[in-house]
């Protein structure tokens, strides 16, 4: 198996040279317009995910952290949801809502790691491959990859997805904690809203089956039900035991789950 | 427990689940209860976190400019309008209503 990464960099000089290989060659010649068509995919998902990065990195200095700790979590975590859900749970909580706020990331992080098991066989072997691969691995890029019909469009559409994404997150993060900064009070600007907005984007594509919608109503219901009564950040746990149980009975279920990431709003 | 700390804790708590995800074995999936509970919890703390986020203020539940935002988003994303649209539409629909009253 050829160890090139695929990328618009080195096909044009690659082509010639490794001729003898006859994998070499197939991975690393010229774009065909499928190709094209999975890298503008790859590059749109991208822009649309940047764009919304503003509104991570304003909300997140709102909440408290700085604009380092804004970036630091973008590099690290690199996961939308539970960076959302960690600024929202220090947001309402403060620092004394730290275990609550790591749970709540953490928790919503469990689905990147079901990605990476379906993604692993696309990536192929190398050690340091896989590494890289795991950090990018996120909705955008394994919905792009999962997506794509054979094994060569499926790589180059997680690559192209997961660098345009990281590329663009990280830019926009630092760039709406910057604003953030200079904004003052974000309520004014309504980005407080906008994160409902962004969280109900990201829950919507989920939502076609009886189960999931039941789970979703439940747990919304528990969340605002417990507000008055629990510390800030607790709710948002409660309702995740609504999913343990509804998953592990199966109730309202479909024979097959939804395994695949949804569909990703561009 | 400082900033820094919670930080640095739950990224490297996202970046571990994710290289989990690479050294589990792929027949783990083939286990329907874990994947669909794994699935379920995604949804659940996503819709729970929706419900903070608009109706929450502290230890309080309001009914404030949040509460509009998020149906318009709704009805928009029930369009297929573009995900960033929807976003800016329901920043801009709250900042409208908190500017008005």
């Amino acid at each position: 198996m050829a160890r090139t990464e695929p990328g618009p960099s080195e096909d044009d000089q690659a082509a010639d040279d490794q001729a003898a290989d006859d994998q070499a060659v197939s991975r690393a010649s010229r774009w065909n317009t499928d190709d094209l068509a999975t890298a503008r995919k790859g590059v749109a998902v991208g822009l649309a995910a940047a764009a919304y990065g503003i509104s991570y990195g304003a909300l997140a200095v709102a909440a408290g952290l700085d604009v380092w700790q804004t970036c630091v979590m973008s590099l690290l975590m690199f996961t939308g949801g539970s960076q959302f859900a960690l600024v929202g749970v220090i947001a309402t909580g403060g620092v004394a809502a730290g275990p609550a706020a790591i749970a709540s990331a953490a928790i919503l992080g469990i689905r990147n790691g079901i990605y990476g098991i379906r993604v692993a066989p696309i990536i192929g072997a190398g050690r340091w491959r896989r590494f890289a691969a795991a950090w990018v691995t996120i909705d955008e890029s394994s919905a792009v990859a999962t997506s794509q019909p054979t094994l060569r469009s499926q790589r180059l559409g997680f690559w192209v997805t997961a660098l345009s994404v990281f590329i663009g997150w990280n830019l926009t993060s630092l760039l709406g904690a910057l604003i953030g900064n200079a904004l003052g009070d974000v309520r004014v600007y309504g980005l407080d809203a906008a994160a409902a907005a962004a969280f109900l984007g990201l829950l919507w594509p989920r939502l076609r089956q009886l189960q999931t919608i039941a789970v979703a109503a439940a747990a919304a219901v528990i969340a605002a039900a417990t507000t008055p009564v629990l510390i800030p950040g607790l709710p948002v746990l409660v309702a995740g035991i609504v999913a343990v149980i509804v998953g592990g009975f199966n109730w309202f279920g479909s024979p097959s789950p939804q395994l695949d990431p949804p569909g990703i709003p561009t | 427990m400082t900033l820094w700390l919670i930080v640095i804790i739950a990224s490297l708590a996202c970046l571990s689940l994710k290289i989990a995800g690479y050294l589990v074995p792929a027949s783990l999936l083939e286990k329907p209860a874990p994947a669909r509970i794994a699935n379920l919890l995604t949804v659940a703390l996503l819709a729970a976190l929706i419900a903070v986020q608009t109706l929450g203020s502290g230890n309080r539940i309001v009914i404030d400019a949040r509460l509009p935002a998020l149906a318009v988003a709704a009805v928009l994303l029930a369009l297929r309008v573009p995900f960033i649209v929807v976003v800016i539409a329901a920043a801009a629909v709250a900042a409208l209503i908190r500017a008005v009253f």
